[in-house]
């Protein structure tokens, strides 16, 4: 039986995870890993899996083309501005990592379908994949949303250089997601970085200001949607709420993650890569069925 | 001797670390009256925003009665003289968004700040504001946390970014006037740059650890207008002046003026003036951002559990500013525990 032949693009902290996972899937096969450098941590790891490496970046893609399915690209958004036309151009596939949002932003089991028509989406943010389902169940529940606001605070440690660099982008990027699935009039994030020791979970807090909440509805709704997330993501829990608080509804999610590559607390990480990897699957079951 | 002594710069952060004390809810009206007060006193420096700084009016740390860039237009009009500056905070304000706005507004003092472990998520917005020209400061947040080797890293950091000056925030009113003296000088031998200091008051230090800053060789020091700032209040700026003086600091600042103007902030700013109330001296034993106060005495009343142990638990479970959603986690994890 053949495996649908993905290709990752990066190998820092998310490529690496994205490695382990693929490895653990029936339908994917990890065609190549590829970083610019041989000597990093992430390669050191591909290679102990066995996985073919290359350090020569999007020219490994050009001209390795007829053997690669899906790139999931998990560089940075400014990389991703240049691997986003050769990839149309070659016909590949590509689920993009980086906050570039060039394709349809995508979370799993809200809009797979909308994904599957598309060449290039994109996964928002860790903070957007954990929110936006609660987003949807608050817009599923409640007409005209006022305002949603999306509070991340995750550990340290998980946070390498590229998401320290990119707070700007995660941000807007986060705001933006949160609107498109939600359509509140307004929307906020915010992203807290916290250096304890033993290394905190991720936590998202959904904050939302809406006209005669109906808490009993939503309730029923975020039960149903939470149980879909945690089919592709088991450490996603709900840790308090749906409460009405200081005129505010609040919903307070932890994350914790597989333990793939980098420990179980770095579920930002975690829950990005198990959505692309969601979708991924989508692909491959839709090539086999053709 | 005098000459001996170095130049301190003091920084007035009255309408923006104040914010915290009336839930953000500062009017145009107060910020203009006691910008006007402040400007004719010669305070160099006139901090003015929502307690978190830019961007951060929101329903985890508190919505602002007054916009962003309707506080600063207001300030930068009132202050003739004086320095207008910001606080923000990566990861709450963006370039784009709250930075570029602030720069056409006229402010010339921008505060980039970071928790005292987080330097590196400063450096786009410190390099952003130098290269347009404007003052930086770097500020390390809650730098009762951590070391003072680790903090003289972080500043470094900054201080490679562009950073003009490093100021410690003693966010939750946890130091005593060794740990100033000891984190303070240990800075100012390993950095280039100016050190600052920004006192809280929870344990009845806020002047006195100032004082120590000075004499570990601080350059820039921040206190406020009858203390009015998040939990206890900060080092009461007109008392710091007049104790600076008395150390023979001339800081080009009139006291009359400057006593004026916190006479003025205290009729016309505060609800009421600052204590070290019950709660905020465990804020700071338990090393929590004073900040924390209002909402963790709201949410304790809510919860039926004693706002004391509310803070313990918080502290024991180190975190930092921002987090405010913990507040009520914790606090229905305590009222559950406490029926069982």
């Amino acid at each position: 039986m053949n495996k649908y032949r993905v290709a990752i693009l990066g190998s820092g902290n998310i490529g690496t995870d994205l490695l382990v996972k693929v490895q653990r899937s029936e339908n994917l096969e990890c065609v190549a890993f590829i970083g610019r450098s041989r000597g990093s941590r992430g390669m050191a790891k591909a290679l102990e899996l066995g996985v073919k490496l290359s350090d020569q970046s999007i020219e490994y893609v050009i001209d390795n083309a007829s053997k690669i399915d899906l790139v999931f690209d998990a560089t940075s958004a400014k990389d991703h501005m240049v691997h986003a036309p050769i990839l149309k151009e070659l016909g590949i596939r590509c689920i993009d990592l980086t906050p570039a949002k060039i394709g349809p932003m995508c979370v799993p089991l809200i809009n797979t379908e909308e994904c599957m028509d598309n060449m290039n989406i994109n996964m928002v943010t860790c903070g957007g994949q954990a929110s936006i389902p609660i987003a949807v169940a608050l817009a599923r529940t409640h007409k005209n949303i006022e305002y949603i606001e999306v509070v991340s605070s995750i550990a340290s440690k998980s946070a390498g250089p590229a998401t320290r660099s990119n707070l700007d982008e995660y941000i807007k990027t986060t705001e933006r997601g949160v609107k498109h699935f939600s359509c509140a009039k307004k929307t906020k994030a915010i992203l807290i970085l916290n250096p304890a020791i033993p290394y905190i979970d991720m936590m998202t807090t959904i904050l939302a200001k809406i006209n005669e909440p109906n808490l009993e509805l939503l309730k029923i709704e975020l039960a149903s949607l939470l149980e879909r997330v945690q089919s592709y993501v088991p450490g996603y829990k709900l840790i308090l709420g749906p409460l009405f608080e200081n005129g505010r509804i609040v919903v307070i999610l932890r994350v914790q993650g597989f333990g793939d590559y980098l420990p179980k607390y770095a579920g930002n990480l975690d829950i990005i890569n198990c959505a692309a990897i969601a979708i991924a699957e989508e692909y491959a079951k839709a090539v086999k069925n053709e | 001797m005098s000459n001996n002594k170095q130049k301190i710069l003091i920084s007035d952060s009255t309408l923006r670390d104040g914010n915290h004390a009336v839930l953000h809810q500062l009017t145009e009206q107060q910020i203009a009256t006691y910008c006007t007060a402040a400007n004719s006193a010669g305070v160099p420096i006139v901090e003015v925003g929502h307690g978190n700084g830019l961007g951060a009016s929101s329903l985890q740390v508190g919505e602002a009665a007054v916009d962003d860039l309707t506080m600063l237009t207001i300030a930068r009009k009132h202050l003739k003289n004086s320095r207008l500056g910001i606080h923000a905070i990566p990861g709450f304000a963006t370039i784009e968004r709250d930075l570029k706005p602030a720069i056409n507004c006229g402010v010339d003092v921008f505060r980039i700040a970071a928790h005292c472990t987080e330097a590196d998520i400063t450096e786009r917005h410190i390099r952003f504001c130098r290269m347009e020209g404007k003052i930086v400061f770097g500020v390390l947040m809650m730098s009762h946390m951590v070391e003072k080797e680790i903090l003289a890293d972080e500043a470094r950091k900054m201080q490679n970014y562009g950073a003009e000056g490093i100021i410690l925030m003693d966010s939750a009113g946890n130091y005593l006037p060794n740990d100033v003296k000891e984190k303070v000088s240990f800075l100012k031998e390993n950095l280039k740059v100016s050190v600052g200091f920004h006192s809280h008051n929870n344990l009845g230090m806020g002047i006195a650890n100032s004082v120590a800053a000075v004499e570990a060789g601080a350059a820039i020091i921040d206190g406020c207008a009858r203390g009015f700032g998040a939990g206890a209040g900060n080092a009461q700026l007109e008392v710091l002046v007049a104790v600076l003086e008395r150390m023979g600091y001339n800081l080009g600042i009139d006291l009359y003026k400057l006593l004026d103007a916190s006479d003025l902030a205290e009729r016309e700013l505060m609800e009421k003036m600052p204590t070290v109330g019950s709660t905020s001296i465990v804020s700071g034993l338990s090393g929590v951002f004073s900040g924390y106060l209002k909402p963790v005495n709201r949410i304790a009343k809510e919860f039926d559990i004693d706002p004391r142990d509310l803070f313990f638990e918080l502290g024991r479970q180190k975190v930092v500013a921002g987090q405010e959603d913990r507040i009520i986690e914790i606090a229905a994890e305590l009222s559950n525990s406490g029926k069982n």
